[in-house]
């Protein structure tokens, strides 16, 4: 390659340098040419045709060879005036903010309780990590097999050991959404345990020492030293979990409880789209659908800046 | 609770007396009981969350006629024989013939799964790779120079996750069906000849059902993380590390390749994790763009249960099976995991 032969040691530099020397601005573009075209091509470009199509009359099974027609606002119109899909968002929200709660007390509970020594701590911080790694698809498809009637576990020992009356988990209308909340507290409590855990371990010893030292309350010590001080962390945890149970789509269907007022926005959209084939319809869902998030993430970042501004 | 209890000191110096009624003093019974609750709480609560992995892995290995029997067997060679049925029929034939039981018909013939798990390999796989190595590249040019919007571009790409993936869903579906279709417009004005052929061969070409489409499709999902990761990463290496390689006479390249990757490499492959992890397990876009080509684990997986033939036993076997590359890798690199989950807002 090199007209002089380089000496073995690697760590020697080159007489001459071998690759011909980029400028710094040909190589920023080297470097992001590739993402940014990725990015482009396969997350905006494909944003912008849904957008166009969501103005639109178009089927891909049903009008392939004449193309979308041009409709103005009335799928959102439609959308905006069906209680359909009203229902689909209060039946959202009716999984979703139980679910995140619940996550909540669950997983900054256990993370007060671990946030000490003590043996096999490791073992255990390393064990739960395992439902976050799992595909939501396989755990809704085990959580099921445990929820079946007379044959699943959990019916066994509700039932058949404690006596209480049998709880058709997945069909029953009233309990359905609940074992959907279910398998998501299951997956997602300990990743907010460990973000909790490592929001704890931050906080300095040394304003405990203080407390101590002023013979302060435990309760004391929770609500003006630990809480203020993993609170932003937590907020970052619960705008994570809120987006990514309100596009919650695998378990839901895996799981597919019963009926129209259990039917998240995300199964409501596929059906519309995929199976029903309405294209242009299901387009201007999806555009609401983004929207209300972008607002609700929008919120959440507020009030976490806000939050970490007092603190400065 | 958490602190030790150290029997308090007299304030001055006072009579051992008073010492010996301290070491006496009655047992605190609610610091004791608060810290029974605090061990049973985390005890059930270790039951609620480790007791359904264990129950796979349980009923992994039991025969068809026990996994469904109550009360239910726990405990393998004490409460039940434990078989490998079920791991063969992830494998073999053997259950689609008459059951995991009835015969070894169809133990001779490969299943479905492994070319499923291979294609799970090499999608997810490549998605990883891709999206590790250009996105450690775009990270390190937002790191190390000044770029114009360098801000705005940043948020633009980490907005691109944000997006329910079910939304892009539908547009993604009708590009990769015809990505080049609009060639075909180009070619119709065109007189007959070798490019006009060329034009409309490449107006047909598709990106569903093969493992183009999906992997590209992978690395984009995989790419806005990466970039914030490691952009994160390549911060906290001093610039002067590169610089002082390029004094010794280094180009910038070489400099990178020999001094900064190297440097980065436990980043990348703690990044890698939830790349793959995320490629790994999704399902819907592969469902839909690939249903009978080039198709990952998890359609599989849902097509065992999904249909309505309940086999739980060999859906637990597969899931072992499935899970257990990626808890490999995992706990391989798990020192810098919990960075890797919030998305680099926690340091450690």
């Amino acid at each position: 390659m090199a007209a002089v032969s380089a000496p073995s040691d690697s760590a020697a530099p080159p007489v001459r340098p071998r690759f011909g020397r980029l400028s710094d601005r040909a190589l920023v573009w080297t470097f992001l040419t590739p993402t940014m075209l990725l990015l482009l091509g396969i997350a905006v470009f494909p944003l912008l045709w849904s957008l166009y199509l969501s103005f639109t009359k178009f089927s891909v099974i049903n009008d392939a060879n004449t193309g979308p027609t041009w409709i103005g606002t009335k799928n959102f119109e439609r959308l905006l005036n069906d209680p359909d899909v009203w229902l689909r968002f209060t039946t959202t929200a009716r999984f979703v903010i139980p679910a995140v709660a619940i996550e909540l007390l669950l997983g900054f509970g256990l993370a007060l309780l671990l946030n000490r020594k003590f043996g096999g701590r490791g073992l255990l911080m390393t064990l739960m990590l395992i439902p976050m790694m799992l595909s939501p698809l396989i755990v809704a498809l085990f959580w099921n097999y445990m929820y079946q009637p007379s044959t699943g576990i959990i019916d066994y020992w509700l039932h058949d050991v404690f006596g209480l009356p049998q709880i058709l988990w997945t069909t029953d209308l009233n309990t359905a959404m609940w074992s959907l909340v279910l398998v998501d507290v299951w997956q997602w409590t300990p990743f907010i345990m460990l973000i909790a855990l490592a929001g704890l371990s931050a906080v300095p010893k040394y304003l405990y020492e203080a407390a101590e030292v002023d013979r302060a309350s435990g309760w004391f010590k929770f609500r003006n030293i630990t809480l203020p001080l993993v609170t932003p962390l937590l907020l970052i945890a619960i705008l994570f979990r809120l987006m990514d149970s309100y596009r919650m789509f695998d378990q839901a269907y895996a799981l597919n409880i019963s009926g129209n007022v259990n039917q998240v926005l995300s199964v409501y959209l596929y059906q519309m789209a995929f199976r029903d084939f309405n294209t242009g319809k299901g387009s201007a869902l999806g555009y609401i659908m983004l929207v209300v998030i972008i607002a609700l993430a929008n919120l959440l970042i507020r009030v976490l800046n806000g939050l970490k501004a007092e603190q400065v | 609770m958490a602190v030790t209890d150290t029997p308090a000191r007299p304030t001055s110096g006072t009579a051992p007396a008073q010492a010996a009624v301290r070491t006496a003093r009655p047992i605190n019974w609610p610091t004791l009981l608060g810290d029974l609750a605090a061990r049973l709480a985390l005890g059930v609560a270790l039951v609620f969350f480790l007791f359904p992995l264990a129950w796979m892995l349980i009923t992994s290995v039991k025969a068809r006629s026990e996994v469904t029997l109550l009360p239910p067997r726990y405990v393998p060679f004490v409460d039940f024989q434990p078989v490998a049925d079920n791991y063969q029929a992830v494998f073999t034939k053997a259950s689609e013939l008459g059951g995991v039981n009835a015969g070894a018909n169809g133990a001779g013939q490969i299943s479905d799964f492994p070319a499923h798990l291979f294609n799970s390999v090499l999608i997810a796989g490549g998605a990883t790779v891709l999206a590790v190595l250009l996105g450690t590249l775009a990270a390190y040019a937002f790191s190390r120079f000044r770029i114009k919007g360098e801000s705005d571009l940043l948020f633009f790409i980490l907005s691109t996750r944000m997006l329910p993936p079910i939304v892009v869903l539908i547009p993604i579906f009708l590009m990769f069906t015809k990505p080049f279709g609009f060639l075909e417009g180009m070619a119709a004005g065109m007189g007959a000849g070798g490019f006009k052929d060329f034009l409309l061969n490449a107006s047909h070409v598709s990106l569903r059902e093969n493992y183009i489409g999906i992997t590209l499709l992978y690395t984009t999902f995989g790419l806005p993380f990466v970039v914030w990761m490691m952009k994160g990463f390549f911060d906290e290496i001093p610039k002067e590390y590169e610089e002082a390689a390029m004094l010794d006479g280094y180009s910038r390249v070489e400099a990178i390749g020999k001094f900064v990757l190297p440097e980065a490499l436990p980043a990348m492959l703690a990044t890698a994790v939830f790349v793959l992890i995320t490629a790994w397990n999704e399902f819907v876009f592969v469902q839909i763009l690939n249903p009978s080509q080039a198709t990952t684990v998890p359609p599989f997986l849902y097509a065992i249960i999904g249909y309505g033939q309940l086999e739980w036993g060999r859906m637990a076997a597969t899931s072992v099976v499935f899970l257990l590359p990626v808890v490999i890798f995992t706990f391989a690199v798990r020192n810098h995991l919990l960075r890797g989950v919030t998305f680099g807002a926690v340091r450690r």
